[in-house]
């Protein structure tokens, strides 16, 4: 057996080293020190619960953006949108919070319909980028795309028209909500709100279990792997891609509601912060299996915000986490490729 | 506004599409054989730092050119590798490319941020630049975007009119019947990814050595015009020429925005800054929508005149991609 | 140019596609290649013309031998494949397509191409415009232009597959013409057909292919009694079939026509009974694929009704046929019918109605073990449905058949399968018709059909004949048909009735 799991673990293996030796090759380059580095990055993650309390803050929203690409990955779409998704979640928990803030409603209550809400903007904007697909024909990729541009537009329109700041409009944001509004954190100096650990969670045993244990999720395999085949099976395939596209866009809206919530407790311009992205990134390193997907959206987080300390320490700019997450990525996609190719040329002999 | 400043800014206007016309048109011969390069994101941002990086430590703009073009040839040079050789997902592969080239030029970029550098001159046209309007608007700008306007006709005349050209075409369009021709599908698909990557790779220094000039990490304003390129290349209908055209359009409607700006004291900058996207998606489902079932089975409900007209015109907006874009080629053996 | 086949061989996975096939194919002479679907005609050409490396084999142009590795070797040594689907350009103009492949400069000497594509056209008697789009061009004008375009950068042997399929009988006139002046010119042509009529008045020579080999040779006159004899065998001996009283009318198709891609089928009729079993024949690309999609809901009917049990389901989409009791089992059953990467036990509970939300992993593996051992499948639950072999495949597409069924559309019921696989396939079929179930099934095998049909319907070029009773057919009468033979008898029954 060419195909066995050894085989497989050691390209994944392979490519894991590659590309942590491509990194290092990288940080010689620019004249820094490796190991350093490294450990730099290991400290600023987990060298103090401080630290990694930021970790579980940034691993949330990660999490959830992951969980609802897992979806869409599964029925065999592309949802690049997820960037604009995760705004107009920020942006309609935003507006749910305005409204209902001052009105003597219970804030526990407000809170909660504030993330509902936001969960609803992100299934409008996937729906969006569903419809074009499905009805106008646009590539799900360029479609989102756009939509990501008009979704930043739309923010900062309203960050610097309709809700700015009294007096001065600025990149700051909009006025931060009541604190009674803030999601409850876990001391008062902390960001780290438990409620939002147990909805990123929550999320991704859903994603799992639906993908794993329910027709639902046999179903979006089945339309993602062979969608001719799936419809001679009786599946209606259009109608899947579009309920998968809607829950990865209620995950997305709820990463934005979170960060508005818990994080910044306003709307701030760069609100989705590239969580979409990076989501896409986790999901394409776990190839695309719950199950994994936890760990590694935990990891990736621990990179981000361990490399946060490095321009302060070590001169270094903080993008080395995506540089090293990238070649990760890009070299465990590669030697995937490569096990199929010596795969090919052994059943060719 | 007087006639001088318009003439100007108009002037300017040609300058900011001159990248994005490189951009475009390497993106076009790429995917004219087959090659989604998604990395154009990443690729422009690494090409722009690459190549400031070369210029600022060799002192030569040529170096620096060069080695944006090399840069973005060798980004493609390893999407190629994944789609042709490995047989993966070019768009899975390109999109990690995109991300990690980006992160890539901050990192390695961080030493030389905010560095002065080498910027390249305007050359006016001796004799040219003096005629009244066309002069100001044509004749004074730099050697890039002198290029950038020859690009357009030669890239067309390439496509369209060349031999190779021809097979170009034919590989993206319907491989197997190329081969049955003689082509080396492989190769070929090869070479077009890496020219189109180098093409759309001096997109970098035109930006970091002219329109922009110089490093400026996260803020150097780059992020994002790689993912407008790969929107105006499907709005071009894979034609150097409708391509160049969504360039311009583009340009002018970011330039039009923040024209627009003092007598739209409510809307702030960014917002106009971005209006294109929106007219972008727009455009891509006006040519797209011509290929969407429905539109079809609704347009034969019609009656035959306004059924005709509207056909009509969707087919002459309607851009339908080459065939095999995306796809894997394996030949017979 | 003298051709000279030895020993050609050829297997892909375990299907040996050519076994040491020797031909000798003199210069200025129309070679016929004769054989059923999957005899291994195409894979013969396309070893000759570099698509596809042989085994073993060698290929000897004029005494000389010759490497070809790829179509580029073979466009060098003069050798021009007209391909049965036209491998040309649809979105391009006449003219680019026509240059796309010559050796040249730079820029092509677009006025001489067009010169040249006029002389040739005008030689022909074809009518084309270069500077048209060569997607409004019928089959038989894309044939043209691509045998203009073979001669123009060439080509000394000239290879036809199929190329009468799709073509109208005017044009076919043409070609017939077009290529016997070619090979007085002295134009080797080789001319892969399973027409016998066609291949009866243009070949000088005819080689028949069955099952890989080469069965026999013929020259005119020809008998056609003995080339239909070498071109099906007969291996199989015609056991006892049992009539089955009619029942009910399940499916009625009044007056049905179609188009696909290459072929457009008018006018067809046929009242398919309870229980009763109907065989399409005809080579493959004569509509009868077509003509069992639609009967699925797969392709809506031009024009005509399609009813079960008295239903109009017209224009309803394969769901709502599906709801009624249709089932379709395509051909590709990899491609079309199951998903790679699911497993045994996946694919059985996608084919069941869902029953709540989780699915029931100990019912589901319950449920496969048992579908499992009635179809005698050889597999695990959880094995990767590409695992199997293609009977086992196949086998899995019948225990994925959902019950109450009234009609099963099979394309190719057994095509590619062991004589055990096959024999226990419609063991299973039967069942079903024993039951009431009805079933239409294509196959380009005779035997087959004439062994389990009630009726026939033959396709040819897109005619269709009126439903024929199995028994008033043999394999000759059959096979003449499928060739487009004696089909003047059903126009004068029309006539007449």
């Amino acid at each position: 057996m060419r195909d066995s799991r050894g085989m497989r673990a050691f390209f994944q293996v392979g490519g894991i080293v590659f590309a942590l030796a491509l990194t290092t090759v990288v940080l010689v380059a620019s004249k820094a020190p490796p190991f350093a580095a490294y450990l730099n990055i290991a400290l600023g993650a987990f060298g103090s619960w401080e630290v990694f309390s930021n970790v579980l803050v940034s691993w949330v929203p990660l999490l959830l953006a992951t969980s609802g690409l897992l979806l869409t990955f599964t029925v065999g779409l592309w949802n690049i949108g997820i960037e604009g998704q995760i705004t107009f979640g920020a942006i309609f928990a935003t507006w749910a919070m305005r409204s209902l803030q001052g009105g003597g409603t219970d804030p526990a209550f407000v809170i909660m319909l504030s993330i509902l809400a936001g969960a609803l903007g992100g299934i409008l904007w996937a729906m969006l980028a569903g419809a074009l697909k499905t009805f106008g024909g646009v590539n799900e990729i360029f479609g989102g795309l756009g939509l990501n541009f008009v979704a930043t537009a739309v923010n900062l329109w309203l960050i610097f028209g309709p809700w700015k700041r009294p007096g001065i409009a600025s990149m700051s944001g909009t006025v931060p909500f009541d604190k009674a509004l803030w999601l409850p954190t876990l001391t008062a100096q902390s960001r780290l709100s438990p409620s939002s650990i147990a909805i990123a969670v929550a999320g991704i045993v859903l994603v799992y279990v639906l993908i794993s244990g329910t027709h639902f999720g046999l179903r979006l395999k089945a339309v993602g792997r062979n969608p001719r085949a799936a419809y001679l099976l009786g599946i209606p395939t259009w109608q899947y891609m579009m309920t998968s596209f809607a829950i990865c866009g209620a995950f997305a809206g709820l990463a934005g509601a979170i960060q508005v919530t818990a994080v910044y407790h306003r709307l701030i311009p760069s609100i989705s912060s590239g969580y979409g992205y990076l989501g896409m990134m986790v999901a394409m390193l776990v190839n695309y299996r719950a199950a994994l997907a936890a760990p590694v959206a935990l990891f990736f987080a621990a990179l981000n915000v361990g490399s946060i300390q490095l321009p302060i320490v070590l001169k270094l700019d903080s993008s080395l986490a995506g540089v090293l997450q990238g070649t990760l990525v890009l070299f465990v996609l590669l030697a995937q490729g490569a096990r199929e190719f010596f795969a090919r040329k052994g059943g060719k002999r | 506004m007087s006639g001088d400043i318009l003439l100007i800014s108009l002037a300017g206007v040609l300058t900011a599409a001159a990248p994005v016309i490189f951009a475009v048109i390497g993106e076009t011969i790429s995917e004219r054989a087959g090659i989604i390069n998604l990395s154009m994101n990443g690729t422009i941002l690494l090409a722009a730092m690459g190549s400031f990086t070369v210029a600022l430590a060799t002192k030569s703009l040529i170096l620096g050119f060069l080695a944006g073009a090399l840069i973005g040839g060798f980004v493609a040079a390893i999407v190629a590798f994944a789609s042709v050789t490995l047989r993966q997902s070019q768009v899975a592969v390109g999109f990690v490319l995109a991300v990690l080239c980006r992160d890539l030029s901050y990192f390695l970029g961080n030493p030389v941020m905010g560095e002065a550098g080498p910027r390249l001159s305007s050359s006016p046209i001796p004799l040219a630049a003096s005629i009244p309007i066309l002069g100001p608007l044509l004749f004074r700008q730099d050697v890039m975007t002198y290029l950038s306007i020859l690009l357009i006709p030669l890239a067309w005349v390439f496509v369209f009119r060349t031999r190779p050209g021809l097979v170009l075409r034919g590989i993206g369009e319907k491989p197997s019947a190329a081969y049955v021709r003689g082509a080396n599908i492989g190769r070929l698909r090869y070479r077009y990814a890496v020219i189109g990557g180098a093409i759309a790779g001096l997109a970098g220094p035109i930006y970091s050595l002219s329109v922009k000039a110089g490093w400026k990490g996260t803020i150097s304003g780059l992020d994002g015009i790689g993912w407008i390129v790969l929107a105006v290349t499907i709005f071009g209908g894979w034609n150097p020429v409708r391509a160049a055209f969504g360039a311009y359009l583009f340009s002018l409607l970011q330039w039009l925005g923040l024209v627009l700006q003092p007598a739209m004291p409510g809307v702030p900058a960014q917002v106009l800054q971005v209006a294109p996207f929106p007219l972008m998606i727009l455009t891509l489902l006006l040519v797209n929508v011509g290929n969407a079932e429905w539109v079809e089975r609704s347009l034969a409900r019609l009656p035959e005149p306004t059924r005709r007209w509207l056909s009509k015109l969707l087919r002459a907006m309607n851009a339908t991609p080459p065939a095999a874009l995306g796809t894997p080629f394996e030949d017979g053996e | 140019m003298l051709i000279e086949l030895r020993n050609i061989s050829k297997t892909f996975d375990t299907v040996q596609a050519n076994s040491g096939i020797s031909l000798v194919v003199p210069p200025a002479s129309i070679q016929g290649i004769l054989g059923e679907n999957g005899a291994g005609k195409s894979t013969l050409m396309k070893i000759f013309s570099g698509f596809t490396l042989p085994d073993s084999g060698d290929i000897l142009l004029d005494g000389e031998r010759a490497v070809i590795h790829s179509p580029a070797d073979a466009i060098r040594h003069g050798i021009g494949m007209l391909h049965q689907d036209p491998l040309d350009f649809p979105p391009m103009r006449l003219l680019d397509d026509f240059l796309l492949g010559r050796e040249g400069g730079l820029f092509p000497d677009r006025r001489g191409a067009a010169r040249a594509f006029r002389e040739l056209a005008e030689r022909f008697g074809f009518v084309l415009d270069p500077e048209a789009w060569v997607d409004s061009l019928t089959v038989g004008e894309r044939q043209q232009l691509e045998i203009m375009r073979l001669l123009w950068i060439g080509s000394h042997v000239l290879i036809l597959d199929e190329p009468t399929t799709g073509i109208s009988l005017p044009q076919k006139e043409k070609l017939f013409a077009t290529l016997k002046s070619l090979a007085s010119d002295g134009m080797t042509i080789l001319f892969v057909s399973h027409k016998l009529e066609d291949v009866e008045f243009l070949c000088d020579s005819v080689a028949i292919l069955r099952q890989g080999r080469l069965v026999g040779t013929a020259k005119p006159p020809y008998l056609t009694k003995d080339l239909v004899g070498m071109m099906f065998g007969r291996e199989i001996a015609f056991p006892e079939r049992k009539k089955s009283p009619p029942g009910a009318s399940v499916l009625s198709v009044n007056g049905v026509s179609l188009e696909g891609a290459r072929i457009r089928i008018r006018g067809v009729n046929i009242q398919v009974r309870a229980g009763e079993v109907i065989g399409l024949a005809g080579m493959e690309g004569s509509g009868q694929s077509i003509f069992l999609g639609a009967c699925a809901g797969l392709t809506r009917p031009v024009s005509g009704a399609f009813c079960l049990d008295e239903r109009d389901m017209t224009g309803r989409s394969h769901h709502d046929f599906k709801r009624e009791g249709v089932a379709y089992l395509p051909a590709a059953r990899l491609e079309r019918g199951l998903v790679p990467g699911l497993s045994l036990s996946e694919h059985f509970v996608l084919s069941e109605k869902k029953k709540g939300f989780f699915i029931d992993r100990r019912r589901a593996k319950k449920l496969s073990q048992d579908r499992i051992a009635a179809y005698n499948i050889k597999g695990e639950p959880d094995s990767p449905i590409e695992s199997l072999s293609g009977g086992n495949q196949q086998r899995m597409l019948l225990a994925l058949l959902r019950d109450p069924l009234s009609l099963v559309l099979v394309e190719h019921p057994t095509r590619g399968l062991d004589i055990e696989s096959t024999v226990y396939i419609w063991g299973k079929l039967k069942e079903r018709c024993a039951g009431g179930t009805s079933i239409v099934f294509i196959s380009s095998d005779l035997d087959e059909i004439l062994q389990y049909s009630d009726r026939v319907l033959v396709f040819f070029a897109g005619r269709v004949s009126p439903p024929i009773k199995a028994e008033e057919l043999s394999v000759e009468s059959l096979g003449l048909l499928i060739g487009g033979k004696g089909w003047e008898d059903f126009e004068r029954g029309e006539a007449d009735a």
